[in-house]
């Protein structure tokens, strides 16, 4: 159950190493978190009412990877795996997301990307993250991943490789999450890259009621064991596609788990 | 040992001087400014490195090393004359050291070598290419004088080559990039972005140099201190008022109501950071700043009020 412990609170109890001005080696800053964990506890306790299941299985410290699906037609799932590493974890932990490029490109959004520890996704960036044994957030799928229609809100499509590739290179854990019911905050029936285009971004998600406004859907995230792979991260394609397979294999559990523990609830 | 600057009437190079001077080095210095007061004991030489008169100084002079500071941005000069004093001043500061004898040079370069662009990574490392001249031509020259320095590395390999990459200075001549940005009461910036910016105190960048000097590390070398800070809160933490404006009208201010006409490209170095690792060259030479970016900032507030 989520703290309701002050989200000023928690940002000061990060261990992360910050200046005098709140602010650290990555630009991320305490003023920018607080404003943006309290706009996101709000949401995730008392609109999606969110369930964490599994947070113990995250590292307290050091350098992970929390590889999950995509579940909602924008970054909804990632906002809400933030937050539950915030509000749910002991010591509370700032979980760092690989942001898209555009992110980056759009006024508003570049800043605050940056100043909440959301850099763009590049290797650079996730390997100096590892590096540096923060916490690492990332969802596999890709775009291709939030555009999943509301028919499909339970499926996995394709994983990339390079996040098995970065955690055999950085000898990290990886924790495997299965995202459950932003497909029916969010149900997508059409994704328009014409309006996209005119927003600057790939594309906007069009639900049966127009707008992609979140509905006030309950959602939940389960947190499974670490696991842990052997070798460089220079394997051939064929070995790093079977370890991809496997946290595959694990998240789909996760989210059917998810998936069955709500229906009981209900 | 005798250490010749070239570009010696730049605030830096002279704290760099002063420096390499206190340590015990004979220095002289080379520039078509004046240095008005240097102390007696540093020879300074009216003359543009590009110059016959130049060579003339290295050939009776027998510098040991010479420091490469005569390098200007489009701030301090624009178009062909830019491109002339980079890269012909940078070839000739490399044939002269050549052709007398010189044993090791060290080209004093800017961290803007990397580029500023929505895509590109935090904390630059050495073996990275530039990426910035696609949204910026007008750094194409400086890129062409650190690359012509790095050249050297292997075009000359009986001369030692040390190529550094420098972030900005803040400190009190009041000089460089930054302070230039931070020179009004009201500061302008670009809405919605507030770039991570990088800064050495001039007193450790001077020091940063001669260490260069003194135990001539081969290679090329990112030179910072302290981690970088929002430019938005550089600008509120040294006394002046952000102003955030659109891009679009940024643009078309440029040049206007005071603002100084800038390449539309210098805008992407307020838009996104370009922030540099200096592990290599901490590992190489054991270079630490002693000034922190807090106290660098009250100090220059102290120094500059508005």
């Amino acid at each position: 159950m989520a703290r309701d412990e002050a989200v000023r609170d928690l940002v000061d109890r990060l261990e992360l190493p910050f200046n005098s001005l709140g602010i650290d080696p990555y630009g991320v800053s305490k003023k920018h978190l607080t404003v943006f964990f309290k706009a996101l506890g709000f949401m995730y306790r008392r609109y999606f009412r969110v369930t964490a299941v599994g947070v113990e299985n995250v590292p307290k410290r050091g350098r992970a990877m929390l590889v999950g699906n995509h579940s909602g037609g924008y970054a909804l799932d990632g906002a809400m795996v933030l937050t539950s590493m915030l509000l749910e974890m002991e010591p509370p932990r700032l979980a760092q997301g690989m942001a898209e490029k555009f992110i980056n490109m759009l006024p508003v959004g570049s800043q605050w990307s940056s100043r909440c520890g959301q850099l763009t996704g590049l290797p650079e960036h996730a390997e100096r993250l590892l590096m540096d044994d923060r916490l690492l957030m990332v969802f596999p799928e890709g775009a291709r991943g939030t555009a999943k229609l509301y028919k499909d809100r339970h499926s996995l499509v394709d994983f990339g490789t390079g996040f098995v590739r970065l955690a055999l290179k950085t000898r990290s854990p990886i924790v495997p999450l299965g995202f459950h019911g932003g497909g029916d905050a969010v149900p997508t029936v059409l994704n328009s890259s014409t309006l996209g285009k005119l927003m600057g971004v790939p594309y906007v998600p069009i639900t049966p009621y127009g707008l992609a406004l979140p509905l006030p859907a309950k959602l939940s995230v389960h947190y499974g064991k670490p696991l842990v792979f052997e070798g460089s991260g220079d394997e051939e394609d064929s070995v790093i596609i079977g370890y991809v397979d496997e946290v595959k294999a694990r998240i789909a559990e996760l989210i059917e788990a998810a998936r069955v523990a709500k229906e009981r609830a209900s | 040992m005798k250490v010749l600057i070239v570009g010696v009437g730049g605030a830096l190079a002279r704290q760099v001087a002063l420096k390499l001077r206190e340590a015990g080095h004979s220095v002289i210095g080379l520039d078509r400014r004046p240095w008005w007061d240097a102390p007696r004991d540093i020879q300074v030489h009216e003359v543009d490195i590009r110059k016959r008169a130049a060579e003339d100084v290295f050939r009776r002079e027998r510098p040991e090393c010479v420091v490469h500071m005569a390098t200007v941005n489009a701030l301090s000069a624009s178009g062909e004359e830019r491109a002339r004093i980079n890269i012909a001043g940078t070839r000739a500061v490399f044939d002269h050291s050549v052709a007398h004898g010189v044993k090791h040079v060290v080209v004093v370069g800017r961290h803007t070598y990397y580029g500023a662009s929505a895509d590109s990574p935090l904390y630059h490392v050495e073996n990275e290419p530039p990426n910035g001249i696609g949204n910026f031509p007008e750094l194409a020259d400086l890129v062409a004088a650190d690359l012509y320095g790095a050249n050297m590395l292997w075009r000359e390999p009986s001369l030692t080559t040390t190529v550094l990459r420098l972030v900005y200075t803040l400190g009190p001549s009041k000089t460089g990039t930054l302070s230039s940005f931070l020179r009004g009461k009201r500061v302008p910036m670009v809405f919605g972005y507030d770039p991570l910016f990088q800064f050495l105190e001039e007193d450790d960048a001077a020091r940063g140099i001669t260490l260069a000097v003194e135990k001539r590390p081969r290679g090329i070398f990112n030179v910072c201190g302290p981690a970088p800070i929002p430019l938005g809160t550089i600008a509120r933490e040294t006394g002046r008022t952000v102003i955030p404006v659109p891009e679009a009208i940024l643009v078309q201010m440029l040049g206007r109501f005071g603002f100084p006409n800038l390449p539309r490209g210098a805008l992407e170095h307020i838009k996104y950071p370009i922030v540099v690792d200096g592990s290599a060259y901490r590992a190489a030479t054991g270079f630490t700043h002693t000034t922190d970016e807090v106290d660098a900032l009250k100090r220059y507030r102290r120094i500059s009020p508005v």
